[in-house]
């Protein structure tokens, strides 16, 4: 998108600041004023394709999530990225645009499956990857690499089979290299190393 | 046809009263392509409600990529559409490629667009027999695999691996092409058009195919648009939307290629748009031969990023050091913030990566063009028969990898 729009956009919406952004246009939104702005996009510029919605954790921040938005536009072919700080950094929380977009369903199913941040008004919001009874949000920066064991996930088939059931150890899993260190230590291994199969978490 | 089990809990109770009943499709079973998994709920034959269930396949990329360097993070890229990695090595490429400054030689960008368009050709080719065996022809998937896997023998030769090729290097590709692989290449693309009108002469003008296909699945203009379809899915629909030509990257500006755009959107449409984007493949990849540059399949000016060839790393210390700080801490990526999508053979792969510098992304988001398409399915599948849920699932040619990544 050329300057000229985004000059026109920051003067129209005053509540918008730019985003630093390596490629296309990026704003700061508010999160109560997401669905105004978006509505205007989608209705007034054109922008008619919602391609993703995400967010970042910037654990150790002030504001802990972000929620980014990339919209598109089939006409111009331009993206516009939205960025919308949760202020509450223990219950962030967020306005759904899923009445504009229908594509945000799952989109925002996801985002609330990793990382725990809730879309208002969202019709349908519950776990899309994981399971219904998972109790993490797995892409928090808290989270550990290597996992968390938690219980099996159906345990009324345990009791209905009449078989004790296990969940698979999370020995292994994604490997890492160290780069310092004596030659055990740079040897790749689990990234969580606190937990062994004898002495579980 | 499929296996019926009754379910237990609390999708059992929904249908205690009236006739209908509560249907668990997959997650291993042949209409769902993978592990899906569908919760239907059927009155006769006729399906009333469907959920599709996912996760089966969730390994957590993403959560991976944050904790590797950019180059490390190439193999699990082949892991997402399983069936084209080398597009997959490309786009995840392109998209680091976006926060540095690199220029990518035009020798480079020719063998990427190259590649791309033959795992194009080899995705397509899987989806058409798919689809035609979930609407009950057998030869042509035999048809198809055949030319597959001709395909897959000269992925071999070129990377190393017929499945995983990991192909791709941020600032460049792993290897320069082999000797006497683009003619091996050109003979490939000179049969390759009498074995899908091979194909065709089975499904185009076939009476049960068409009978099994026209009309079913329609996925209006608007709504593929608003469910943010992509790819062949969306331009079979009638959407002219095709970012190779609307957004080119890598140098498809340089080709001469045509977009086939459906007109109804139904699993026909879907069928006809995968077949014309075979030939226009194969068009862009004789370009592609007939105009390949001389020159290095490596970004000379990437120091920081792009490792140094073994025999200088052999023989100079500063290669070697160079070398060493690449595999030990990653390619150096300046700050930002970066989204970057590419068309894939299944639709628009995207990523959104936030860098804080250094050679790990701080955060590295994956836009899987199979969870986009799969989330118009709940909408398409009500009121459809049972057995055209099958010819749905086939026609919108999904992939679990990148949908559950």
């Amino acid at each position: 998108m050329d300057t000229e729009q985004e000059t026109h956009l920051l003067k129209q919406f005053e509540f918008l600041s730019k985003r630093p952004s390596a490629d296309h246009s990026a704003y700061n939104c508010p999160a109560d004023k997401l669905i105004e702005f978006s509505e205007h996009l989608l209705s007034k510029e054109g922008y008619d394709i919602l391609k993703d919605v995400t967010a970042v954790d910037w654990l150790g921040e002030k504001v802990r999530f972000t929620v980014m938005y990339h919209v598109f536009s089939s006409t111009t072919y331009d993206y516009i990225r939205i960025a919308v700080d949760c202020l509450d950094n223990e219950n962030p929380e967020v306005p759904s645009v899923v009445s504009l977009w229908a594509a945000a369903d799952w989109h925002e199913r996801e985002t609330f499956d990793m990382f725990g941040i809730k879309f208002k008004n969202h019709p349908n919001l519950k776990r899309i990857l994981m399971w219904d009874e998972y109790e993490y949000h797995p892409l928090r920066k808290d989270f550990p690499l290597a996992g968390i064991d938690c219980e099996f996930p159906g345990e009324d088939v345990a009791d209905r089979v009449d078989v004790e059931v296990l969940s698979a150890p999370m020995m292994g899993g994604p490997f890492v290299s160290s780069c310092s260190g004596t030659s055990k230590k740079r040897e790749p291994s689990a990234a969580d190393q606190s937990w062994t199969e004898e002495k579980s978490k | 046809m499929a296996t019926q089990e009754i379910s237990i809990g609390d999708a059992g109770s929904k249908a205690v009263d009236g006739d209908l009943m509560s249907l668990s499709v997959g997650p291993s079973h042949p209409t769902t392509h993978g592990v899906l998994r569908l919760q239907i709920e059927l009155d006769g034959d006729n399906v009333t409600e469907c959920e599709p269930v996912m996760g089966y396949l969730h390994r957590g990329s993403e959560k991976i990529a944050e904790n590797m360097t950019y180059n490390q993070f190439i193999p699990y890229t082949d892991r997402f559409d399983y069936l084209a990695p080398l597009s997959n090595n490309v786009a995840y490429a392109l998209a680091v490629e976006q926060l540095t400054d690199i220029v990518i030689p035009e020798r480079c960008q020719v063998i990427r667009v190259l590649v791309s368009e033959l795992a194009r050709i080899s995705s397509h080719l899987l989806g058409l027999g798919v689809l035609g065996m979930d609407t009950g022809a057998w030869t042509p998937f035999m048809y198809t695999f055949t030319e597959r896997e001709k395909l897959y023998t000269l992925f071999e030769e070129l990377t190393g691996a017929r499945l995983t090729t990991s192909y791709t290097r941020i600032g460049g590709v792993a290897r320069d092409l082999p000797d006497g692989w683009l003619g091996r290449v050109n003979e490939f693309c000179n049969q390759l058009p009498k074995a899908i009108e091979d194909v065709e002469k089975l499904l185009t003008r076939n009476k049960i195919f068409i009978d099994r296909t026209q009309g079913v699945g329609v996925i209006s203009k608007e709504d593929a648009i608003n469910y943010g379809l992509t790819g062949p899915n969306l331009r079979a629909s009638g959407v002219d939307l095709d970012l190779r030509k609307d957004k080119p990257y890598s140098g498809y500006e340089n080709y001469d290629f045509d977009v086939p755009v459906g007109t109804v959107g139904d699993s026909y449409d879907r069928y006809l748009v995968r077949v014309e984007e075979i030939y226009q493949s194969i068009r862009i990849v004789k370009q592609a031969i007939n105009n390949i540059p001389e020159g290095l399949w490596y970004s000379e000016d990437a120091k920081k990023i792009y490792p140094p060839q073994k025999g200088d790393i052999l023989t100079s210390m500063e290669e070697l050091i160079q070398n060493f700080m690449i595999v030990t801490e990653g390619p150096q990526i300046p700050a930002g913030e970066v989204y970057f999508q590419a068309e894939n053979p299944k639709g628009v792969l995207g990523f959104f990566i936030v860098s804080k510098g250094g050679g790990v992304p701080y955060r590295l988001k994956v836009r899987g063009p199979s969870f986009c398409n799969l989330s118009v399915l709940p909408k398409l599948a009500k009121g459809c028969m049972m057995t055209d849920l099958t010819v749905i699932l086939g026609s919108l040619d999904f992939v679990m990898g990148e949908c559950d990544r």
